[in-house]
């Protein structure tokens, strides 16, 4: 196949392509910081208050009680699990505030009561329904049953919903190349999603899982890709506006982490756990010292995997809305400094959405390389069997 | 000790907030530290730089884990 050079006419055509690409990119930028200024400004004549950030006509609502309070009950709404799924609200002037939201089915199990299934729009309000009642705390809601009895919520939440829409994308992804890899197996070039999705797998398989577990990696690629994917699309899925923020919330991270523990005590041999009990070389009465340490690290381990994972998407959102709500912390002193200070917080808004994304990637191959790592240190086997290493050529 | 009592909440606040302060003091001390390295080892052998990149960045990622622990600790001291 002839390889047609790349003119030069070509270059500066995608030259022009690209400073038209950055003058949009200003164009928005400016739109964005304009609307937010005309958002920021008017806090009593603005008629077409349009929902450009979910946050911003919120935090405006809740901005003529109590400041301070309720900027954290606007971060905490975001961050927390809910039993509807709120996108937004629009702002009316002297009447309560649309909210655009989505309730989501409330299953509860009772051991007196059986099953209960219904709509959480029931118990929004905060009245009781069927016997149970929707409790707001300052950071989460959850259900109470009215006479006190022990319930289990099971219910479909915004994070449990957040959840299932990542696993579905994350099904049709990996069907979409699995049908092509069944039907032309690995002698056509990958065409569409395998392209992506080789690079990744290889990359897993090659930095990942073969230095950490060497000739045994093939039975944990599945569960090191699993987990690899599972954490990066509901990272990206939390930073959409209006998204759910699922691995920000430590249950979800506590439930990935024990998997990863489980995996891990049942693969390790017991050459691990006897060097766990009775560290080799090391002198008497250090053991008595070393032993508990080691058997607190066996626990520890995972418990860092969870909360990482944790606090740093948590943290990224945090500090995102927190950007954001400073412009109306600003606004309710004196409106020109509200509006003034929008450019500087939409600007770093900004950069911190990209490094979520950088972060979003990164601490889901943290995970999955550190599993593999804590899984190979269980599936050591005595110390004389050596990889081929280098002979020296005397 | 009443007034220990009484101002305890914003004591707690004033606490967790420097707490997570020097949370990120010590974040960022490490992660200069390991581009201070990263960067060296860059100058003494540029053909490696993709390898030394990934690593820092990997690195730096470990670091960051470790302040936001840190940070939500100081966010606990806050709410709780």
């Amino acid at each position: 196949m002839k390889i047609k050079p790349i003119s030069l006419h070509k270059i500066s055509k995608q030259v022009m392509s690209c400073k038209r690409l950055f003058s949009l990119l200003v164009l928005t930028f400016g739109v964005f910081g304009a609307s937010f200024c005309a958002l920021a400004q008017t806090e009593s004549n603005d008629k077409s208050a349009s929902p450009v950030e979910p946050a911003a006509a919120e935090a405006k609502a809740g901005e003529k009680e109590n400041n301070k309070l309720d900027v954290a009950k606007v971060i905490f709404g975001h961050i927390a699990d809910a039993h509807e799924w709120h996108l937004f609200s629009i702002k009316h002037e002297g009447a309560e505030p649309t909210e655009i939201a989505f309730p989501l089915p409330v299953i509860i199990y009772n051991s007196q009561k059986g099953l209960s299934v219904f709509s959480s729009s029931k118990i929004e309000e905060g009245e009781p329904y069927e016997g149970y009642r929707l409790v707001r705390g300052p950071m989460k809601e959850k259900v109470v049953s009215d006479d006190g009895a022990p319930i289990y919520d099971i219910s479909i939440t915004k994070n449990v919903l957040s959840m299932l829409i990542g696993v579905a994308l994350l099904l049709w992804v990996m069907m979409q190349a699995g049908k092509k890899y069944n039907k032309h197996g690995a002698t056509k070039a990958p065409s569409g999603m395998q392209n992506f999705i080789e690079v990744v797998v290889i990359f897993l398989r090659d930095e990942v899982a073969k230095p950490c577990l060497g000739d045994k990696y093939k039975k944990y690629m599945p569960l090191l890709l699993t987990i690899f994917f599972f954490i990066w699309i509901n990272n990206l899925l939390g930073l959409l506006p209006g998204g759910a923020n699922f691995t920000g919330n430590i249950a979800v991270t506590a439930c990935l982490a024990l998997l990863a523990f489980i995996v891990i005590l049942v693969n390790s041999k017991k050459h691990f756990w006897m060097h766990l009990i009775n560290p080799p070389g090391v002198p008497f009465g250090i053991k008595f010292l070393l032993v508990p340490i080691e058997i607190v690290s066996l626990f520890i381990k995972p418990m860092a995997l969870c909360i990482r994972l944790f606090a740093n998407i948590m943290a990224g959102h945090i500090v995102i809305l927190a950007l954001i709500c400073i412009v109306f912390i600003f606004a309710a002193i004196n409106t020109y400094v509200g509006a003034g200070f929008v450019p500087v917080s939409l600007a770093f808004s900004i950069f911190m959405f990209l490094l979520e994304l950088l972060v979003g990637a990164i601490q889901a191959f943290i995970f999955v390389n550190l599993t593999a790592v804590f899984i190979g240190q269980g599936l050591e086997g005595a110390h004389d069997e050596h990889g081929p290493h280098a002979e020296i050529i005397a | 000790m009443n007034i220990m009592l009484v101002a305890s909440g914003s004591v707690a606040a004033a606490g967790g907030a420097i707490g997570a302060g020097i949370a990120a003091l010590g974040a960022g001390v490490g992660i200069g530290q390991i581009g201070k390295g990263a960067v060296e080892a860059i100058a003494r052998q540029p053909e490696a730089m993709g390898d030394i990149r990934a690593n820092m960045i990997l690195m730096a990622a470990f670091v960051e884990g470790v302040a936001l622990f840190g940070v939500i600790v100081g966010l606990l001291a806050i709410v709780l």
